[in-house]
């Protein structure tokens, strides 16, 4: 394996203009499977490299531990346990599944799907009359929001307010020095803060309340582990609200599109419901919602093949990448809802694995279902359509379609 | 004819006999006929029924949580057999090709896969094992019975022998607040499979659950009573206690006897074989046709010196299996060598431990990651300065990166800090129990003088 200097294809992935179509950057980003940056970071590409490192246990998530901390993570208090390494990690980490799956609540997520299923079907009864559709704004974002909101405690009413923070907080995390004005970040930690206090204000009503939902079963319930301080719930909750937002609409949206551009997929999911599980795993290697982890910390020296990262660097893992490696999978730039043996990167791999994937998975697997099965005859008016800006949590931003 | 021609022939119409009809036989017959195999498919089982899992019998079948038949293997594809079951194989003819089986049946073949496994090591003395609540847990006969004797509400446990099987068994009976006394011959738990650090937190483990733990001592003596009941086991160090169910967990003996004068490789560790699972014959010469697959098997590991090897693993039944199948439908140069990493995994006392690696082969063991006193870390195992296995307990996300370790011979011990790691971080001696607790016979003895006379032939196996 060799490192080489790549200075050029890593800005034009993180380019705009190279959003609809990522895909051939990163084959030539793949040639250099370890890639140093001129910063001194490094960039991951290949599925070997990545999934070896994501079970390494000198890859830190703390940003404490990059020899250059990143500004945009420095001012935010008590990190979500996304951006935490063991013991803490864990510990935070099991603390909030008692309460989301097994062993202590086995049976929460496909307990939800009659809800699920509910939702669906009363936004798509919203289509009826209505020739051209948005997949993004009348169908993709309301369903994971409500989802999400309803599973936390968070009043959906509230939606419109935390929709701003949670559109800066994503734009900061895509800050880059060069390009961006400072205000990009100080709009991200304002609202960082802002969600951070309505979350605290709508815990502290839940204390010695009995309630069933997540804020509440948080604030009361204690466990061999002991309990979560308010200060940690917040920062929970707050990482689930916004990764039960952006994500999921992503992946729904990114696997209409697929299946728009490729209809004789789309009849045989109509004819075959059965298909949907394979076929969602297919997108998650596909078209997955969340493209990179823009930035790991070497916590000691890590080896990668024959290059030896130095202690301290940064490391982007490039997800999508892997996951159309062709030394892994076989014609990866085909989309096949039969392919056998499929690992893909879609929801990460080792102890950060995606918390909430089980939940996105059957959102998404109801919502395609639902989707093909009633739209009569759909046609896609733009393609590609127009992009979030962001490299990181990549999908359209609106999906226009007209039902015949 | 080519080879290839005989080969594809073999493939299209020959006859191929698995004896032993469970997880490796069953594995070994779907992955032949995932590779192209369409000849004739002969499955020899002594258990009557679908061939099933054991894992899950000291397990979810021992809490009730799944009933005994209820872990029937899932069927991967339909393997178009021929079924055999019921009646154990107990003679194999190289000469003519040909397997006998006990009620007289002689079945040929072309090639044949050994995977009889191993079956419970019983209570040595006859009539105390065949007191009533006497129990060993190998088959799901054994489990269902145990299930009953321990849904019964038994006044005490006794489980002689702590390996992995045992504290599995151990840890579910207390579970259920069954008082339970557990006797083991080596100083802690687990330690013939783990060594004595491992050994020493396992011992922990047990008694901060309530297990009456008795180490270095051996049971000299089980009681009945008039109906045939057991009802007290004697210690070696002069103790007793009453007990109405006991558990004998002395591990396994390999089902080998039906071998015995076969001209195969056979001993107390099993059937050798070389890495692509072709047996071994008396001489060390490996055969062409005889193929070898799972706890029964015993082959060179290239990563371990190629030191023999015999594994009592899931993975490893598997992963033989279908190495097995592929090399026997394969030409010399398209065969493939069984190199994967063991690994194993047990659940006890709320803990999941899993392994990679093969510990026992190691002088040094460390805790590189998390917390002893949490029951949530992983421990490196080193021999002569390089990685060569890993535990962890309640923390198997990273064996992973462990396994990597191991291929890579990398050093011992690892020199890079992780966050969790402990401070006070530093390799102590593995010390697994001496020969005296692992003692084994001679298999065979040498005769001839000249190079093209000398062969050995094999020692009866003395009780
Ligand atoms: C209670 C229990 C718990 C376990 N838990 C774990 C665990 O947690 N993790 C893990 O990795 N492993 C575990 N194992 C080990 C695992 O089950 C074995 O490694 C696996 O079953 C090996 O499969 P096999 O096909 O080689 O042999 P077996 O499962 O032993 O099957 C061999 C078959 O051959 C039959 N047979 C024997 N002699 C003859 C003959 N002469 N003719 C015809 N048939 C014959 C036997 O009756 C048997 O049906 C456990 C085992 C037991 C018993």
């Amino acid at each position: 394996m060799t490192t080489t200097e790549t200075p050029d294809i890593l800005p034009r992935i993180l380019d705009y203009a190279n959003r609809a179509d990522p895909y051939p950057l990163y084959a030539e980003l793949r040639k250099t499977p370890v890639a140093l940056q001129e910063d001194g970071s490094y960039v991951i590409s290949t599925y070997r490299e990545l999934s070896g490192i994501l079970h390494d246990p000198h890859l830190s998530s703390d940003v404490r531990n990059l020899a250059h901390p990143m500004p945009a993570m420095q001012e935010r208090a008590t990190p979500s346990f996304i951006n935490l390494d063991p013991p803490e990690h864990d510990r935070l980490r099991r603390l909030a599944m008692r309460h989301f799956g097994p062993p202590h609540t086995p049976g929460l997520v496909t307990g939800m799907e009659p809800d699920l299923t509910a939702v669906v079907a009363g936004l798509i009864d919203d289509f009826a009359g209505k020739q051209r559709i948005d997949i993004v704004d009348d169908f993709a974002y309301p369903f994971p929001v409500t989802v999400i909101c309803h599973l936390l405690g968070v009043p959906r009413e509230d939606e419109p307010r935390f929709h701003v923070w949670v559109n800066a907080i994503i734009d900061s995390i895509d800050y880059n020095p060069k390009t961006d004005p400072q205000e990009k970040l100080d709009n991200g930690v304002q609202a960082t803060k802002a969600l951070r206090q309505y979350l605290g204000g709508l815990l502290e009503q839940r204390h010695g309340h009995p309630g069933d939902d997540l804020l509440t079963r948080l604030a009361n319930d204690d466990g061999p582990d002991g309990r979560m301080t308010d200060a940690e719930i917040v920062s929970t909750a707050n990482l689930l609200l916004i990764a039960g937002h952006e994500t999921t609409v992503n992946l729904i949206t990114n696997g209409m599109l697929t299946l728009l551009r490729r209809p004789e997929v789309l009849q045989r999911l109509r004819a075959e419901p059965g298909l949907v599980v394979p076929l969602v795993e297919e997108l998650l290697r596909y078209e997955p919602p969340v493209h990179i982890i823009p930035w790991r910390a070497a916590y000691s020296d890590i080896s990668v093949g024959d290059t030896v990262i130095p202690k301290g660097s940064k490391i982007m893992l490039m997800l999508a990448s892997g996951s159309r490696d062709p030394d892994r999978f076989h014609d990866p730039d085909r989309f096949d809802p039969d392919r056998q043996d499929n690992q893909h990167l879609g929801f990460g791999s080792g102890i950060h694995l995606c918390f909430g994937g089980p939940m996105a998975r059957l959102e998404t697997q109801i919502a395609l279902t639902a989707l093909v099965r009633r739209l009569a005859d759909p046609s896609l008016v733009t393609d590609p359509p127009p992009y979030r800006p962001s490299p990181v949590l990549r999908g359209p931003i609106h999906l226009l379609i007209d039902q015949n | 004819m080519s080879t290839a021609d005989t080969l594809q022939g073999f493939k299209r119409d020959g006859r191929v006999v698995i004896v032993g009809a469970s997880l490796a036989g069953l594995r070994a017959a779907e992955a032949l006929r995932d590779e192209g195999f369409t000849g004739k498919l002969t499955m020899i089982g002594d258990e009557l029924g679908e061939p099933y899992d054991r894992p899950p019998l000291s397990k979810q079948v021992l809490t009730g949580w799944v009933p005994a038949d209820g872990t029937t293997l899932p069927r991967r594809r339909d393997i178009d057999a021929e079924w055999l079951l019921g009646v154990p194989a107990d003679g194999l003819d190289l000469a003519n090709n040909h397997v006998r089986l006990a009620d007289g049946r002689t079945i040929p073949f072309d090639r044949m896969l050994i995977s009889t496994g191993v079956r419970a090591r019983p209570w040595p003395v006859e009539a105390e094992a065949a007191l009533d609540g006497v129990f060993v847990v190998r088959t799901r006969e054994d489990a269902a019975g145990l299930q009953r004797a321990v849904a019964a509400g038994p006044s005490r446990v006794l489980i002689i022998g702590a390996g992995f099987t045992g504290s599995e068994i151990a840890s579910i009976c207390r579970e259920r607040d069954i008082p339970v006394t557990v006797a083991e011959l080596a100083p802690s738990p687990l330690v013939g499979g783990l060594g004595a650090m491992i050994g020493e937190i396992a011992a922990d483990m047990q008694r901060a659950h309530g297990v009456d733990l008795r180490c270095g001592v051996k049971v000299t003596q089980l009681e009945g009573d008039a109906q045939g009941r057991v009802r007290r086991a004697h210690f070696s160090d002069g103790t007793a206690v009453d007990a109405d169910v006991v558990v004998v967990a002395l591990g396994g003996i390999r089902n080998t006897e039906w071998l015995r004068d076969s001209g195969l490789a056979v001993g107390v560790w099993g059937v050798a074989c070389d890495a692509g699972c072709r047996a071994f014959d008396l001489n060390g010469l490996v055969t062409d046709d005889i193929f070898v697959a799972g706890d029964v098997a015993r082959s060179p590991n290239p990563i371990y010196e190629y030191r023999f090897i015999s594994l009592e693993h899931w993975a490893n039944a598997v992963e033989q299996a279908e190495i097995a199948a592929h090399n026997m439908v394969s030409t010399q140069a398209d065969r493939w060598p069984h190199l994967s990493i063991p690994t194993f995994w047990s659940i006890q006392f709320g803990v999941n431990i899993k392994s990679v690696g093969v510990p026992t082969y190691a002088d040094e063991v460390v805790v590189t990651q998390g917390s002893v006193a949490d029951h949530r870390f992983v421990a490196a195992y080193g021999y002569q300065g390089r990685v060569t296995a890993a535990v962890s307990f309640n923390n198997a996300k990273w064996l992973d990166h462990y396994r990597q370790l191991i291929e890579t011979a990398a050093p011992f011990p690892p020199p890079c800090p992780t966050p969790d790691q402990p401070l006070d971080a530093k390799p102590v001696p593995v010390d697994f129990p001496g020969p005296t607790l692992l003692a084994q016979g001679a298999t065979v003895v040498v005769t001839g003088h000249d190079p093209g006379e000398r062969r050995v032939t094999a020692m009866r196996q003395r009780r």
